[in-house]
């Protein structure tokens, strides 16, 4: 409720603003310009927002994935940390616009080469959220599970992965976070749909309204995929300590 | 169940290049509580994870139960924190161990051990629900599901308050009856009150040495008002400050 109180009153102040310094639309259009835009152009947009968002869901899927898959064989194989680990950080090293370009050539201009691209960026957080988780295991609950004659496997499986799940969980909520980069920045370097694609197009015919249409439909499903991946982890971990939550 | 007895010599164990424990033979009455107690860092958390395996024993360690059969596979531990796992509930954690060998739990057991402890109806119950003193009962009735001969006691009951710590002494006394415990502990009245014999840890020129003291005549578990039992916590205490 406060959150929408704070979202109108930034709206009207930049309704306000526009109105008052008479500013070209070109360069900052008004909100009520920019709505009017989402209201006449909706049918092309929501097929847009469509392509962005199965780019962003199967990123999640394939990039949270590959990154538990990760953190588990890091945890499980000694031998892996040392030939994985760099290997992980130098893949943060490489800026993701840096090999956007090598995705679509490689790729094509369809979905793929920007699923890869969601991919790889919520590849890391969701890596290293799980994998600290894993190894952060409660020391007691390592001997108790010793002293009571479990396997390295059972070990694992029924101690360390329970107990990293609120780690993984940590990077599950960041990956929600940038998912949506990594397929917008995969369509701005080449692609023929998608609200990268809406946004590019329409910067570069000066239509601003357009552009903040299509960042405003962007920033509502950002929202959503969090708000979402946050109600759904709370759900599935109802065991995870939370002091904040009963604050509110 | 009466548990073999428990033999135990040692050679000079060093951490990091710093002895720990001297080189020295203890032994563990069967079906007995045995109290280890002395100051903090002498060695007696060291002795107790050396017998429930959980650091490798040193060249020259002999652990001989009086039965011949090896020990590992036959102890049961019990930490001072509880160590329940916040996503079991508290039947799971109760039934942990044989979920963690991949063995079918008896369920009807755990229930009973549960009541035992006092926290029937909590079976579902995680472990956030509970009190201090009803995790650490839980924590009781999870090391007498093991059903092991040996059971390891690390200060068990120090984390809770002093009424709750008195109700635990006598219940896990009863309910540990016939096994062969070793009790690590802080508190001269609780070893007083469970124990069968006293092992006093004191630090000496090699690494601690351990003493064992004289016992009120009268079996475990006294209570707390008795004379004897008193004056031995006297002399207990005197012995202790020395030692420190």
């Amino acid at each position: 409720m406060r959150a929408l109180i704070a979202a109108m009153g930034i709206l009207l102040g930049w309704e306000a603003f526009v109105r008052l310094s008479e500013v070209p639309p070109f360069l900052l259009p008004s909100p009520l310009r920019v709505w009017n835009v989402l209201a006449t152009r909706w049918d092309i947009l929501i097929g847009h927002a469509g392509t962005t968002l199965t780019e962003i869901l199967l990123g999640m899927l394939f990039g949270s994935l590959l990154g538990m898959s990760t953190a588990l064989l890091l945890t499980a194989w000694r031998g892996g940390r040392r030939w994985l680990l760099p290997l992980l950080i130098a893949s943060q090293a490489i800026p993701v616009f840096a090999i956007a370009p090598l995705l679509t050539l490689w790729m094509g201009f369809g979905l793929t080469s920007k699923i890869a691209m969601a991919t790889i960026i919520i590849f890391f957080p969701v890596a290293t959220a799980f994998y600290d988780g894993l190894r952060r295991t409660e020391p007691g609950w390592l001997d108790l599970a010793t002293t009571m004659g479990a396997s390295r496997t059972a070990i694992l499986w029924r101690v360390r992965v329970p107990a990293a799940l609120p780690g993984l969980a940590s990077g599950l909520r960041v990956a929600a976070a940038v998912a949506p980069i990594g397929a917008v920045v995969g369509e701005w370097v080449g692609a023929s749909a998608g609200l990268g694609y809406v946004m590019l197009q329409a910067n570069g015919r000066s239509q601003t309204d357009m552009m903040f249409a299509a960042l405003a439909i962007l920033a509502s499903m950002a929202m959503a995929l969090w708000f979402l991946t946050d109600l759904l982890l709370r759900r599935m971990l109802p065991w995870q300590p939370d002091a904040l939550s009963k604050e509110d | 169940m009466k548990a073999p007895a428990l033999g135990l010599t040692l050679p000079v164990i060093r951490l990091g290049g710093r002895p720990v424990l001297g080189a020295c033979e203890l032994r563990f009455g069967a079906g007995e509580v045995t109290a280890l107690l002395g100051p903090s860092g002498v060695g007696k958390s060291t002795l107790l994870r050396l017998l429930a395996g959980l650091i490798p024993p040193p060249e020259g360690t002999r652990i001989a139960p009086a039965d011949g059969r090896p020990l590992s596979g036959r102890i049961a531990w019990m930490g001072q924190q509880d160590l329940l796992m916040p996503w079991l509930d508290l039947r799971g954690n109760v039934a942990l161990g044989a979920r963690l060998r991949g063995e079918r739990s008896d369920l009807r057991k755990a229930e009973e051990l549960i009541a035992a402890v006092g926290l029937a109806g909590r079976e579902k119950a995680r472990p956030a629900e509970l009190s201090g003193g009803m995790r650490q009962r839980a924590a009781l009735a999870r090391t007498l599901m093991e059903d092991r001969p040996f059971v390891l006691m690390d200060e068990p009951f120090s984390a809770v308050d002093a009424p709750t710590r008195h109700r635990l002494q006598g219940l896990a006394s009863t309910l540990l009856a016939g096994r062969t415990v070793l009790l690590v502990t802080h508190d001269p009245l609780e070893a007083l009150r469970m124990a069968h014999r006293i092992l006093v840890l004191r630090p000496g020129a090699t690494g601690a040495v351990a003493d064992e003291l004289p016992m009120p005549s009268s079996p475990p578990l006294r209570a707390a008002t008795d004379p004897a039992v008193l004056a031995a916590q006297a002399a207990l205490l005197d012995r202790l400050s020395e030692a420190a």
